[in-house]
């Protein structure tokens, strides 16, 4: 009989007593589904989380102060940096904004090339978000799929602005540039293989047993906890609201859709869609308001804004004229304030303005859709299981240089 | 309902509390005292014809002295800016309260208003955002912290009258 077994027969043992005790866990700042400097608090017992602290502000640059003191023009390159993952949204918002303090109007052709713009970026974003969601929850060809197609509507936009992630392309006044010759024709044939590539994610994600696992039915916002949060973009559609500036903006942004057809992304009390008939339905578990349904509202929209930019592509076609003259730095803003929301990928982002006089704006101010949709997790993790907590997370999409500014 | 009846419903309602609307803005404003500040907000949010469901966003704008133009605050003014959005009635509002820079015009001695937190829970982040940027303090803020500055800065950045310290922990920032 050897030692160990003898140690094992003896009658001696007793059970020992375990202690059960609530936990803190620190995740992050360098944690990886925290898709940049977040931390997170968790107190947990066991497995259940019952309470999330969000620390912020790691990736703060003052931006309101800089905007205290620059140009309205050159605060663009700026608002680059608040969501660098949608750079021409954050461009379009502050120049809206900015125009509407002026009360500039920019000529019709000028209005189709930046929805062409904004909606290939937000295509561009939502591929980010759901690549990088399936990447959160473990699955890493889908990353590989969504940067592939991101990477074309890049070459685009480098070929048109010479940047590729901070644009400054779009101005107050217009654009900085119109679309060099060919451009056009490039972005159809984008188009063209956007289609079967979104297919490729839906067969892969969408309704896939593990991932349906880990999302249908986990952080389920109500559509009133939503809104008294502020939360708003897929986060909000996701609880099925059917609420999108682009369609009940104020009338400066929202007359840029207005000849365009399109649906809102937002389910019906059951879990449909509309014109879904094409998509694959909704799993068995899945409640509106969960993981998975503002999963599907992103995969939902990309299809819909590449049909907003194909009728933006054949508008822009059809007119002449100038896409508009960005403002000098010395141009003046009147005494008043303005403020304007657009609907950006991520949510509504609202830009303030103070005018003073003066070409430099006496107070700007940059309301981040990120910072309030990041306001609703605690309310969605508590009960949760640790490990859903990236699943949650991933779901909001967040950017911290938004959240940070 | 236009900006006019919604100002004529919060004057029957409160009186002089409403102090006035202003129109020539690009964005018409209703301005209110801030002691009635969180009951104009609730009743906004609560009334059926109203429904203002959504606070989008709280603004701080500090007017020094010489910039103010208005001659009734002598030492300058803070004036906070909420934007409201009715989802129901696709409709939206701003708001806006008059505070002093310095409480009793005592430098150093955060001016105080009362939070909205209860009633929009987004207004939490927002608060705290205005407490560490500007350095107003909202009276019943279940957690008035600092949110983007570290926890021990020093000072209110968007004031205008703020002056960048020399060094942080050592490290030099100028």
């Amino acid at each position: 009989m050897t030692p160990l077994r003898r140690l094992l027969e003896e009658e001696s043992w007793e059970p020992v007593e375990l202690r059960t005790e609530e936990i803190f866990i620190n995740m992050g700042p360098q944690h990886p589904s925290t898709h940049g400097v977040l931390r997170l608090v968790l107190r947990a017992r066991g497995e259940v989380v019952t309470e999330v602290v969000p620390y912020i502000g790691y990736l703060h640059r003052c931006a309101e102060k800089i905007g205290e003191n620059v140009a309205a023009q050159q605060w663009i390159p700026y608002t680059d940096r608040m969501d660098y993952l949608a750079a021409m949204n954050m461009n379009l918002g502050w120049a809206l904004t900015v125009e509407k303090l002026l009360g500039l109007e920019v000529p019709e052709r000028g209005r189709h090339l930046r929805v062409i713009l904004v909606e290939l970026d937000r295509i561009a974003s939502h591929l980010v978000a759901v690549g990088t969601y399936a990447l959160d929850l473990g699955s890493f060809t889908p990353f590989m799929y969504c940067f592939r197609e991101r990477e074309k509507i890049l070459n685009l936009f480098e070929w048109a602005s010479g940047a590729r992630l901070t644009y400054s392309f779009i101005a107050i006044g217009g654009a900085r540039a119109d679309l060099p010759s060919g451009w056009v024709e490039a972005c159809h044939q984008f188009l063209d293989e956007l289609g079967p590539a979104l297919a490729e994610i839906h067969d892969l994600l969408t309704t896939n047993a593990i991932f349906v696992h880990r999302t249908a039915g986990v952080g389920v916002l109500a559509p009133s906890t939503a809104i008294a949060y502020g939360c708003t973009g897929p986060v909000l559609r996701g609880s099925g609201v059917a609420w999108d500036l682009r369609r009940v903006g104020e009338p400066i942004y929202s007359r840029m859709y207005q000849d365009y057809e399109f649906q809102i992304a937002a389910p019906d009390a059951t879990g449909r869609y509309p014109d879904a008939a094409k998509l694959p339905s909704p799993p068995k578990k899945a409640v509106v308001g969960d993981c998975w349904h503002r999963y599907f509202v992103r995969m939902y929209e990309m299809e819909q804004s590449a049909k907003i930019v194909r009728q933006a592509l054949d508008k822009y076609t059809a007119s002449s004229g100038p896409v508009g003259q960005p403002i000098k730095h010395t141009h003046k803003l009147p005494r008043g304030e303005a403020y304007l929301e657009t609907e950006c990928p991520k949510g509504q982002m609202g830009f303030f303005v103070v005018g003073n006089d003066s070409p430099i704006p006496h107070r700007v101010r940059a309301r981040s859709s990120s910072f309030c949709n990041l306001s609703v997790l605690s309310e969605l993790c508590r009960g949760a299981l640790i490990a859903d907590i990236p699943a949650i997370l991933g779901s909001l999409d967040i950017v911290l240089g938004e959240v940070d500014r | 309902m236009e900006i006019a009846a919604i100002f004529a419903r919060l004057r029957e309602k409160f009186g002089e509390g409403i102090i006035g609307l202003q129109t020539e803005n690009v964005d018409p404003w209703i301005e209110v005292s801030p002691q009635i500040l969180p009951e104009a907000c609730k009743f906004l949010k609560d009334e059926p014809d109203l429904a203002f469901e959504m606070l989008n966003c709280i603004t701080a704008v500090d007017y020094l002295p010489e910039t103010g133009g208005r001659t009734d605050v002598q030492k300058g003014r803070i004036e906070l800016i909420y934007h409201l959005t009715s989802l129901r009635f696709v409709r939206r509002l701003v708001l806006k309260t008059v505070i002093p820079r310095w409480q009793d015009n005592e430098t150093g001695r955060l001016p105080q208003v009362p939070t909205v937190s209860h009633i929009w829970p987004t207004a939490n982040w927002h608060e705290r955002e205005i407490f560490d940027l500007m350095g107003v303090y909202f009276i019943g803020h279940p957690d008035l912290r600092r949110i983007l500055c570290p926890e021990d800065w020093i000072g209110h950045p968007l004031r205008k009258d703020y002056q960048m310290p020399l060094e942080y922990h050592g490290i030099p920032l100028r």
